[in-house]
């Protein structure tokens, strides 16, 4: 085929052209190798702090919906939510009765608590009261012994599931299971470890916890505690029926008329998700619009070089017309060489990036250069070296065989 | 009979701003299949502008021209180019070879135009050197070769893709004399061999190789004359 004998041709001839003029073609890619290590190292940040951001947020389980007093990211006039009402057991055990779309609820309330083991104390732990369904609601996994059980829940028992932090604390070498804590002033047996759940957002430690029945819960503290009402969907794909749903029997409940503005709130991962795009979409946007401009300017001095190139090679042009090279072959010749330096800027942008990434991964934010971040880089760079070269490929092709022939 | 070129009446105008300078003032001119012919004149005769022509470098402003039962005349660029790849093989005064590839690389370029694979290309291109007594610099770049070696491969190259005519510009012009005999008597023999040659050229030593002389001047066709 014509075409590829042309193409592997050009390839040739710009393979010889780039190693003729060594330097200039290292300096002309210069604004290249900048523009995409800087296009790269940006999109691969922005990976790492999306990663960071949806492993920090996993713990909030996306199939689980917060019936609580307010919501998280509400944005209303504080007059919307002044007198709204707490969230209590007899909403709970409504939605549990009514419900047709959740797979399991469980109530939630939460303290904080000094724990106290022997002589060891841990201050300011967060102590949750629940029920047994509180595990399979939040997709919860045991590291050691088991949650607490539905009789145990009912009948409000002394007993604890704990966090690691607090097995950490206090039981760093022993078995914690069976052993008696301190949570406040009353003593709890612990019947199970819950495996480590990392932090939310990296602020707050899910770990430095422990979950006892809430029917333990309000003996010891009083109800008078607005309640997390945690209702995991059947099928995630159906989140938002599940959502109407448990909204109308709240209104229901609540005895709201037609066309009131909810009192509670119905809470989300996706809110999490939400309001951290809104805050980063527009800094994404503005930091790659920037690193771009050092394509930009990459690619025109890759355009200065191929006027010259095509400037010096006019003989060259006018002999391989006069042999019979058409525009197309020329036009492809200079295509390809100028696609050839930026693809060259593309390869060398590229490993610098990788592993300037491998050093942010290991002390600024886990990160990693994706694949399809590679193959982006070289793209663009292939994109910016056709435009780059088009203009002067377009003068070479369009050149007269006899003028140029006769040029000096 | 048919003719290998058939030229009609052609015309070629330069238009510089108001200035308008003929330099062909209508030209007819017929070549026949193995005719080796010089064309000669003085510079600013309209010899190179009439070479060109032929040669599918440039069009006639008007007038007719058929090379080898094709139209030439109106022709686009890219169809032009075709003309010149396959039906012309052109050696320069300045040689006009590629710099940076070797003698092998300059002479299989046309068949790379042509679209024939490597193999190919590769052996035509080196029987076209041995062809030319050059077997043992191959992979010499021009500026590793004597002036002669240079235009033996420019004629190498010339003939490397079968072409109807081989069109020839001043082609000892930048050669001694001993070199330039040496080159003239391959052309001959390329003539002997079946090849139809035109040459251009100013010098009567080197004209008298040829069997037929065309002297132009001023854009017009002075004399013809065929010697035996």
């Amino acid at each position: 085929m014509n075409l590829f004998i042309e193409i592997k041709e050009s390839i040739i001839i710009a393979y010889q052209a780039v190693t003729a003029h060594k330097m200039r073609s290292m300096l002309a890619t210069l604004g290249i190798v900048i523009g995409i290590t800087a296009v790269t190292l940006m999109q691969t940040a922005i990976e790492g702090i999306n990663n960071a951001f949806e492993k920090s947020i996993a713990s909030v389980g996306a199939d689980v919906l917060y019936i609580q007093k307010f919501e998280w990211f509400g944005r209303e006039d504080f007059e919307y939510y002044r007198n709204r009402k707490d969230i209590t057991m007899q909403n709970y055990e409504f939605i549990k009765k009514y419900t047709q779309t959740a797979d399991v609820v469980s109530p939630s309330v939460g303290s904080m608590q000094t724990l106290q083991y022997g002589n060891l104390n841990l201050e300011n732990v967060f102590v949750i009261g629940s029920t047994d369904e509180y595990q399979s609601t939040l997709g919860i996994n045991m590291e050691d012994g088991r949650f607490f059980s539905s009789k145990e829940s009912e009948g409000g028992y002394p007993v604890v599931a704990i966090g690691m932090d607090v097995r950490n604390a206090f039981f760093p070498n022993t078995n914690p299971i069976g052993q008696i804590i301190k949570v406040g002033t009353y003593s709890f047996k612990i019947v199970g470890v819950v495996e480590k759940q990392g932090s939310l957002l990296g602020l707050i430690s899910l770990d430095n916890r422990v979950i006892i029945p809430i029917e333990k819960f309000f003996k010891l503290y009083g109800t008078k505690r607005s309640l997390s009402i945690n209702v995991k969907a059947k099928d995630i794909n159906a989140l938002d029926e599940t959502r109407e749903e448990i909204s109308s029997i709240m209104r229901k409940t609540r005895k709201i008329p037609l066309g009131g503005k909810d009192d509670f709130g119905v809470n989300n991962q996706s809110a999490f998700r939400d309001t951290y795009e809104q805050l980063t979409s527009l800094i994404k946007i503005i930091g790659l619009l920037i690193t771009s401009l050092s394509l930009i300017v990459g690619s025109v001095g890759i355009a200065n070089i191929m006027f010259v190139s095509v400037k010096e090679r006019t003989k060259e042009i006018g002999i391989r017309k006069a042999i019979g090279a058409r525009k197309r072959t020329i036009l492809l010749q200079f295509l390809i060489e100028s696609s050839i330096i930026c693809l060259l800027g593309g390869v060398i942008g590229l490993s610098i990036a990788f592993p300037i990434s491998l050093i942010i991964d290991a002390t600024v934010l886990p990160t990693s250069m994706p694949l399809w971040v590679v193959f982006l880089g070289l793209f663009i760079s292939l994109v910016f070296g056709v435009l780059a070269g088009f203009f002067p490929a377009f003068n070479a092709a369009k050149m007269d065989p006899v003028d140029s022939l006769r040029y000096e | 009979m048919s003719n290998l070129i058939e030229i009609k009446n052609i015309t070629k105008l330069y238009e510089m701003g108001e200035e308008k300078l003929y330099a062909l003032r209508g030209i007819d001119l017929a070549i026949e299949k193995n005719e080796y012919v010089a064309i000669m004149g003085p510079s600013g005769s309209g010899k190179s502008t009439l070479m060109n022509i032929i040669g599918c470098l440039d069009t006639p402003t008007s007038g007719d021209y058929i090379l080898n039962g094709k139209d030439v005349h109106e022709m686009d660029d890219d169809e032009l180019a075709e003309i010149r790849n396959r039906e012309i093989g052109f050696v320069f005064q300045t040689f006009n070879l590629l710099p940076r590839s070797n003698a092998l690389h300059n002479v299989e370029l046309p068949l790379v135009y042509s679209g024939l694979p490597r193999a190919e290309r590769l052996k035509r291109a080196e029987d076209a050197l041995i062809n030319v007594g050059l077997s043992d610099r191959m992979t010499h770049k021009p500026n590793e070769l004597s002036g002669g070696q240079r235009q033996r491969v420019a004629v190498a190259r010339a003939l490397i893709n079968n072409p109807s005519i081989i069109l020839a510009d001043e082609p000892t012009g930048n050669l001694d004399t001993k070199t330039g005999e040496e080159i003239m008597g391959l052309i001959k023999e390329l003539n002997n061999k079946g090849n139809t040659i035109i040459i251009v050229t100013h010098e009567e030593d080197i004209a008298k190789h040829a069997n037929r002389i065309v002297k132009i001047r001023d854009g017009m066709i002075e004399s013809d004359k065929k010697s035996s």
